[in-house]
């Protein structure tokens, strides 16, 4: 499977008793969006957080780019080339959406170990952010507080930082959570535009963004990965049908 | 020779901790229901000495001074519950932190203003006065012996208090998650009107005991809450069994450090340079020992949150 | 306190005074303090407390770098005072009375310090990294007072104050003014380059959500470590200095109610502004200096005897006004001047 960019290879994580994430493998392709969907509580986000190395794990190996990276921190990930996003929301409020960008640009430019030049003049860095965050359509808010943003702009500013860091991968944690239809029309366009550009592993609840957008599905449920597959297969895999999707519509 | 020293050492390592301990109880109690920093905690034990020490004066009755001390402890306790340290629970530490600092440079001038700079002196109440022999012509002092019976009963006390009741369930919950309890439909408020109070009272029943055998005197309360404060972070915040063991381990470490670091470093140095050392490197032990403890558990040894 | 960083808009304009120019007015005044002061009666006497001021001015800024823009709750800070005063002190002692040795060892023996206990103290987090930058400070307090050769708890006379190149530059009380001030320039002008550089964005960004700022891929830790070991360098300029406007070294340089009041002066003035700590130790030390008299002033009523003892004991209503300033000063001085400036 060397051709995955991503190899999870039977990760574990448990809490006491409780088996969250149980021997968990899965391989992502160059270039796929990849999605990952279950009820609540199957521990989808925990998956994540492991993944991108907010939490460790109990066995199992994550391998990225061919390297093992099961034991590094989250900040050296990053620098690897998987960036993620959170699902409750999580910038810098007292920082302009530009400077919040720019912090991630600057995170790959260079040292950050300069003492002297004033960051936020330092036109390489804002160039580059304000082109991030025209991809996400945030260009005419580059200049307001972060915490001043609409709900739906902070899930868009979150992409646009998760771009800034030019990641190989990009870990999605519901970007439509807590979105109005406008903006999540608006972050689904985004996700279009960026398809194919970078592998994206996207955790969503919205089953019409999903099967819209994803090239491949893994389905989680308690903690068990019960199949991965294209959004047709998925669709009428009994399996996941009675586990997870039941009498809901599955158009 | 070294070996009864090392005994008599070990005592008043002890003694010392328990002392330790009645004040740490109260303050990672507080701190871990709370999540409030209390740096009057210390004046708190300076208050109960200088009650005993005027009570005692009044009445002349070392007994009946303590008595009357304790009360008069968790009173002052709850006032300043009251006037201050209730509009501080939903600020940050760095607000507790300064507010309690006022506290401490109010109520060490208090006593200066109400009682003078001068030392106090406390006298051993008379039944407990004398020496005792402990061990083949080892004496040792009556009233230090009843300081860690007291220190020990309380510690006792502390624990069924703490495991066995409704109140000390949930003091326990709320160390653990104070969220859940207050979810719980208990009062919050009085729960920690109650724990405050009683950890008033025991850093002022601490202050009360070391009275006769220390000078009582404005600003003694503020290096021991220091040494207070070490033993809740080597223990671990919140949880009482760690405050137990850590007071216990700083007291002895301080204790007897001092006497053998200058002695242990002989094997390594000439005499004078060994002695000049020891008595640098003594004060400095315990510390030393904190960082260590912290470095490779950083949440100290017996953590009470999750 | 520590509220979100406010973010100004830039492009306001009101009519009247506007806080950008609070640290003109401010070094502007301690220029011009040295020309006014011989109008007042008591030049030596005010001079030497503006040194005082400008002296703690440095500490509280060099705490304001890490507790304003880091939210690092240091407790321990006076300990760097410690370091810088008997640096002068201990090399005096041998003979090296001159600062351009002084100095550098003094700085080097602060980053040392800052960069061993730091990294210890930055692997705990809140209630914990107060604790243990406070018995950090005590720990290095009990040194001093255990040093037998160098005074233990009573400290040491210094012969003079430093040489400067083999001269006595600081020797007149006015040279040393002007020596202090162009520290407290030079410090103020480097803290404020860093808070606004790469670095700085990267400190004040893991304050205000170090989650994120991993997840880009910075890691917090070392350039909290950096910010605390600059930060204790600046401090340990200001020891140096107290050695010498003192002429004078003990451990109750870095007692930890000395770290206290650092503190006290930084969200007195205001957190995270740099010149804000300037003013709130300014105003501290002129409180704690003129609050004897102001008792003894409005006691008028009283007898004499009391009107005495009240002066003398003033830190019974020092205490109260520090703990009415925490409840109901929110934001500091710098906090009160933006809401007036917005409201």
């Amino acid at each position: 499977m060397a051709e995955n960019l991503l190899d999870i290879r039977n990760l574990k994580k448990t809490y006491g008793a409780l088996v969250v994430t149980d021997d968990v493998s899965l391989g992502v392709r160059p270039g796929e969006l990849h999605a990952i969907i279950g009820p609540n509580g199957a521990g989808k986000t925990t998956l994540i957080h492991q993944i991108s190395g907010m939490l460790g794990s109990n066995s199992g190996q994550i391998l990225f780019d061919g390297q093992d990276i099961t034991r590094l921190p989250m900040h050296q990930r990053v620098r690897l080339g998987l960036a993620r996003s959170f699902q409750i929301t999580s910038v810098l409020p007292g920082f302009s959406a530009l400077e919040n960008v720019a912090m991630a640009v600057q995170a790959r430019s260079g040292s950050s170990f300069r003492f002297f030049g004033n960051a936020t003049r330092e036109d390489g860095l804002n160039e580059q952010a304000l082109e991030c965050l025209s991809l996400v359509g945030l260009a005419t808010r580059a200049r307001v507080p972060a915490g001043l943003l609409s709900h739906g702009e902070k899930r868009q500013l979150e992409l646009a930082i998760g771009l800034a860091t030019k990641p190989k991968l990009l870990l999605l944690d519901e970007p439509l959570a807590g979105t109005g239809h406008d903006d999540s029309q608006r972050v689904v366009e985004t996700l279009k535009r960026l398809k194919g550009q970078m592998t994206i592993v996207l955790i969503e609840h919205d089953m019409d963004a999903v099967f819209s957008l994803a090239d491949r599905v893994s389905v989680l449920v308690y903690g068990r990965l019960i199949a991965t597959d294209t959004p047709e297969r998925i669709r009428a895999n009994p399996e996941v049908r009675a586990a997870y999707l039941g009498e809901e519509e599955m158009v | 020779m070294t070996t009864t020293l090392l005994l008599v050492q070990a005592l008043n390592g002890i003694q010392f901790g328990l002392i330790l301990f009645l004040i740490a109880a109260g303050l990672t109690l507080v701190f871990g229901v709370m999540d409030f920093i209390n740096l009057a905690h210390g004046v708190q034990y300076m208050v109960g000495a200088y009650l005993v020490a005027a009570f005692s004066a009044w009445t002349g009755n070392f007994a009946l001074a303590l008595l009357l001390a304790l009360p008069t402890a968790l009173a002052f306790g709850l006032l300043l519950e009251v006037l201050i340290f209730r509009h501080l629970y939903d600020r940050d530490h760095l607000d507790q932190v300064l507010a309690t600092f006022g506290v401490i440079v109010f109520l060490n001038q208090a006593v200066k203003f109400v009682w003078g700079a001068a030392p106090l002196n406390v006298p051993v109440p008379e039944i407990l006065s004398g020496s005792v022999e402990i061990a083949n012509g080892l004496l040792y002092p009556v009233y230090r012996l009843a300081i860690i019976a007291a220190g020990l009963t309380v510690a006792g006390l502390l624990y069924v208090l703490v495991s066995h009741t409704r109140v000390g369930m949930l003091v326990r919950a709320g160390a653990t998650n104070a969220q859940m309890v207050s979810a719980l439909g208990v009062n919050i408020q009085r729960l920690f009107m109650v724990v405050f109070g009683f950890g008033a009272m025991l850093a002022g029943f601490a202050g009360a005991m070391v009275a006769p055998i220390l000078s009582v005197e404005p600003g003694m309360g503020d290096n021991i809450l220091i040494l207070a404060f070490v033993v809740i972070v080597i223990g671990g915040v919140g949880s009482i069994r760690g405050a137990f063991l850590a007071a216990l381990l700083i007291g002895l470490v301080d204790t007897v450090g001092r006497t053998f670091a200058p002695n242990l470093l002989r094997i390594f140095l000439d005499p004078a340079t060994a002695s000049q050392t020891g008595r640098a490197i003594a004060p400095m032990l315990i510390y030393i020992f904190m960082a260590a403890v912290l470095f490779f558990r950083p949440s100290g040894l017996f953590p009470a949150k999750r | 306190m520590t509220e979100l960083a406010q973010t100004q808009p830039v492009s306001v304009r009101s009519p009247g005074w506007r806080p950008e120019l609070v640290p003109i007015v401010l070094f502007a005044a301690f220029a011009a303090a040295p020309l006014l002061a011989p109008a007042s009666g008591a030049e030596g006497y005010v001079l030497s407390l503006l040194t005082r001021v400008m002296i703690f001015g440095i500490a509280a800024m060099s705490l304001d770098l890490i507790l304003g823009y880091g939210a690092l709750v240091s407790f321990g800070h006076a300990a760097f005072l410690g370091i810088g005063a008997y640096a002068v002190g201990i090399l005096a002692s041998h003979g090296i009375e001159d600062a351009l040795i002084q100095v550098p060892v003094a700085l080097i023996g602060s980053a040392l310090f800052a960069l061993v206990t730091g990294a210890i103290s930055l692997r705990t987090k809140g209630v914990y990294f107060i604790m243990i930058t406070l018995a950090f400070g005590q720990m290095l307090f009990f040194l001093a007072t255990s040093l037998a050769a160098y005074g233990g708890d009573d400290g040491m006379t210094l012969p003079s104050r430093s040489l400067v190149g083999g001269f006595p530059l600081l020797k007149s009380d006015a040279a040393f003014y002007w020596v202090s001030l162009l520290c407290l320039f030079g410090s103020y002008a480097f803290s404020r380059s860093v808070v606004a550089s790469r670095f700085g964005r990267v400190l004040r960004g893991a304050k205000e959500n170090p989650a994120r700022m991993e997840a880009i891929g910075f890691h917090p830790f070392r350039y909290q470590l950096a910010a605390y070991v600059i930060s204790g360098m600046i401090a340990g300029l200001a020891g140096c200095l107290m050695a010498n406007q003192a002429e004078f070294v003990s451990p109750a340089f870095m007692t930890w109610q000395r770290s206290g009041e650092l503190i006290f002066m930084v969200v007195l003035g205001g957190l995270g502004s740099l010149h804000g700590a300037i003013i709130g130790a300014a105003l501290f030390l002129l409180l704690e200096e003129f609050l004897p008299e102001i008792l003894h002033g409005a006691s008028f009523m009283m007898d004499d005897a009391f009107r005495s003892h009240l002066a003398e004991n003033w830190k019974m209503v020092f205490g109260p006004i520090l703990i009415l300033i925490v409840l109901f000063a929110r934001g500091g001085i710098m906090g009160l001047l933006r809401r007036g400036r917005h409201g």
